[in-house]
């Protein structure tokens, strides 16, 4: 009996954890596919790196919640606010999930171009 | 319009042939005297004027060529027209297309952005020569775009006034009654010389012009009949040049500036399009190693090192330099003052309103050639600015004097405190410029190309070499500012002037003309939405053996305007697709540069997607450039 409750614990977390992970693919994706579609990679860079026109979004310490806040009240004459209208708040935590899982870059002191 | 001592006499009607003819018909006199007016009003004139050529008489374009090397010009870039055919001709079998030679173009906006380029390395003017009407609105965006940076132009263009001399079609149709009226908007003087005399004193007359400070376009009509018709007099003389001296700063007013320079606690130099030679630069070290004081530089030239320890944050766009923090504005040929010290209701909100971005109080100091050559309608002056102290002088020229002045009344107190604020602004440059390294490391790896690998790559292959970046780096987010050394004068010549596109390319190769006299190697970031006006200026290039490596930074859109229509749609609540590629990118199908590049004669290599073969793709190509081709190689990049 024991067994059969462990494994059946064990075959429901593993549902439950496959589940999940078919979840956060889909939102990945789909904050990929919005970071697209959007334009934000248009100013801030495929890859979120940021540059003259717009700000880093690589490694950002913003929660999600600082993340929403600002892209729907953004500084005036930064970049236009993106209203629930338009990006609904689920949307956004998928934008936010994408922009979470851009690689960490590498040390300036191992980039020997950087160290000309 | 023919010289006066050619023009032609229109006959009248042969009398003495008429009258007999009518006396053979046994008319009255009285009746034939009529019956000759009447045909005489009725009748195609005759002319008596035309003669063949013996083969032995001079155009008066040979004599204009005779003008156009005495005023040292080293080349003349022309697509061809009829207008001018006689002076091409004179330049080619006269003057052994030598000073100036002819450089082939296939279209005149190219020609004339290839003398703007030329311009800003060479420091004088290159000839240009459009046709007529046609030929000249073909030109006229990029004469404007040399008008707005403030540089020199010798602009001909071929018109033909006298209708008599039309012969038809194409030469009625491409000739005007003032010609340079099109472009005297974005010109700083024209003449439509009447004789051949005139010609040489307008020509001499324009050159000065050209080049006194403010620097602009200039442009002379030759007329075709005056190039054409033989030269009848034979006491034609050119005119002496003595370029003026720049105009400088009234003496006490720099005195005053001298003082507020010293007073203040943390001035800020903000250069615009001050460098016109290298003096330039020398002088504006001095004075900031002077003042120990923070220069912001608008990178419209090459005005100051970029490494320097004063240079005040590389990383910032040109235009929105940080100012809050001055108590005085030192203003050196700077664009558009005003919005460097005020901001303005984004475009992404309703309404208008500004503020100063300046601290209450901010003093500034504005020296500018450019308060000596208002024009109207094009609105290139910007908004008014409320300075303290306005020096109508060219400011390169004024810095020696300012220098002088800044010397006399510094105390050694007040020597001692400014090098203590240099040591601040030396810590806040080399913590800008470690932020801007570690930024280059974000998406290092990634594909498409960062604008920071594509920048740093290039550096790598060409910091050993006597290079040129003769393209703006702007669109590049301006990374080879911020991670490249420059330091001579030839090394950046900013950008276009009046943000009109299709700069890029002709210009580069206009400036890479200029270096290969002395052995430079000359790169180009070429934005790929510029490239698309004047492709073949590439041709140009590798006709006349004008070595050039271009780097594409192909980000395949408009992507200023793609940015832009993302933000409307955002402002009004839509756009929640794909939209803002509508009209703006160049995709589907992807333009292939180096297949472009190879069907015009060039090296070529790509499209590049992988920043590992950056590295061995550049060495090849700039081995091809060092050998007197031009290169190109395509390269998938980041949007910015």
């Amino acid at each position: 009996m024991k067994f059969f409750t462990i494994t059946s614990f064990l075959i429901a977390t593993c549902a439950t954890l496959a589940a999940q992970t078919t979840a956060d693919k889909a939102n990945l994706d789909n904050g990929k596919n919005l970071f697209a579609k959007y334009g934000c990679y248009q100013c801030h860079g495929y890859v979120g790196q940021g540059g003259l026109a717009g700000a880093r979004l690589a490694q950002t310490r913003l929660t999600l919640i600082a993340f929403t806040t600002y892209v729907r009240n953004p500084r005036p004459g930064g970049m236009p606010p993106f209203r629930a209208k338009l990006v609904s708040d689920k949307e956004l935590a998928d934008v936010y999930a994408y922009i979470k899982t851009f690689p960490e870059p590498p040390a300036v002191k191992d980039v020997p171009l950087l160290n000309q | 319009m023919p010289d006066s001592d050619n023009k032609k006499k229109i006959a009248p009607v042969d009398r003495r042939n008429f009258l007999r003819g009518v006396a053979a018909g046994a008319s009255a006199l009285a009746a034939a005297q009529t019956v000759t007016a009447q045909v005489a009003s009725a009748q195609p004139p005759v002319t008596s004027g035309a003669a063949n050529p013996t083969g032995d008489e001079r155009p008066g374009s040979d004599f204009m060529v005779d003008v156009i090397k005495s005023l040292g010009i080293e080349y003349c870039a022309v697509n061809p027209g009829s207008s001018f055919r006689g002076l091409h001709e004179s330049i080619v079998n006269y003057g052994g297309n030598r000073n100036p030679e002819l450089l082939t173009c296939c279209h005149e906006e190219g020609s004339a952005a290839i003398a703007h380029g030329y311009a800003k390395i060479e420091g004088k003017p290159m000839m240009i020569m459009v046709h007529g009407n046609v030929g000249l609105q073909h030109a006229s965006m990029a004469i404007y775009n040399a008008y707005a940076d403030r540089v020199p132009v010798f602009i001909v263009i071929g018109n033909i006034l006298d209708a008599d001399y039309r012969r038809g079609n194409a030469e009625w149709m491409h000739s005007v009654q003032d010609a340079a009226a099109m472009v005297r908007d974005f010109t700083k003087w024209d003449d439509t010389p009447a004789s051949l005399p005139h010609f040489a004193e307008s020509a001499v007359r324009a050159y000065n012009i050209a080049m006194t400070p403010p620097y602009d376009p200039v442009a002379i009509v030759a007329d075709g009949t005056l190039q054409e018709e033989p030269i009848a007099n034979k006491n034609l003389r050119i005119p002496k040049l003595v370029i003026s001296s720049p105009p400088q700063g009234e003496s006490a007013a720099v005195k005053q500036a001298a003082t507020m320079l010293l007073a203040a606690e943390n001035p800020v130099i903000v250069p615009g399009r001050l460098a016109r030679t290298p003096k330039g630069i020398d002088s504006l070290v001095e004075l900031a190693e002077l003042l120990q004081c923070r220069v912001q530089d608008q990178r419209m030239r090459m005005n100051f090192p970029s490494n320097h320890r004063l240079y005040g944050n590389p990383g910032v766009l040109p235009a929105s330099p940080n100012l809050s923090d001055a108590d005085l504005i030192l203003a050196l040929e700077t664009q558009d003052l005003w919005t460097l010290t005020n901001r303005q209701t984004p475009i992404n909100r309703f309404g208008m309103e500004s503020q100063p971005t300046t601290k209450p109080g901010t003093k500034i100091i504005n020296i500018s050639a450019l308060e000596l050559n208002h024009k109207s309608n094009e609105q290139d002056f910007w908004r008014y600015v409320e300075a303290d102290l306005n020096i109508a002088a060219d400011a390169e020229a004024t810095l020696p004097s300012l220098i002088e002045e800044v010397k006399q009344q510094m105390t050694a107190d007040r020597k001692r405190a400014l090098e203590q604020r240099g040591i601040k602004v030396a810590e806040a440059n080399q913590r800008a410029r470690d932020n801007n390294r570690q930024l280059a490391t974000l998406g290092w790896d990634t594909s498409p190309i960062s604008t920071a690998r594509l920048s740093a790559e290039i550096w790598a292959q060409i910091k050993n070499e006597d290079w040129s970046l003769v393209s703006t780096d702007r669109m590049v987010s301006g990374w080879p500012t911020r991670l490249w050394n420059f330091t001579k004068h030839y090394q950046f010549i900013g950008a276009q002037g009046a943000a009109g596109i299709g700069y890029g390319a002709p210009a580069s190769v206009g400036a890479a003309l200029a270096n290969r006299k002395h052995g430079r190697l000359s790169v180009s970031i070429q934005c790929d939405g510029d490239f698309n006006y004047s492709p073949a200026v590439i041709w140009t290039a590798a006709h006349h053996k004008i070595p050039i490596l271009y780097v594409m930074h192909n980000n395949r859109s408009y992507h200023e305007e793609r940015m832009y229509i993302t933000m409307l749609g955002a402002k009004f609540n839509r756009g929640s697709g794909n939209e803002s590629n509508v009209g703006t990118a160049l995709i589907d199908p992807d333009i292939n540069y180096a297949s472009i590049a190879k069907g015009y004669g060039l090296y070529a290599e790509g499209p590049i997607m992988d920043p590992k073969d950056l590295a061995p793709a550049l060495k090849r190509a700039i081995e091809r450039v060092k050998a007197g081709e031009p290169a190109l190689l395509d390269v998938h990049t980041q949007p910015r």
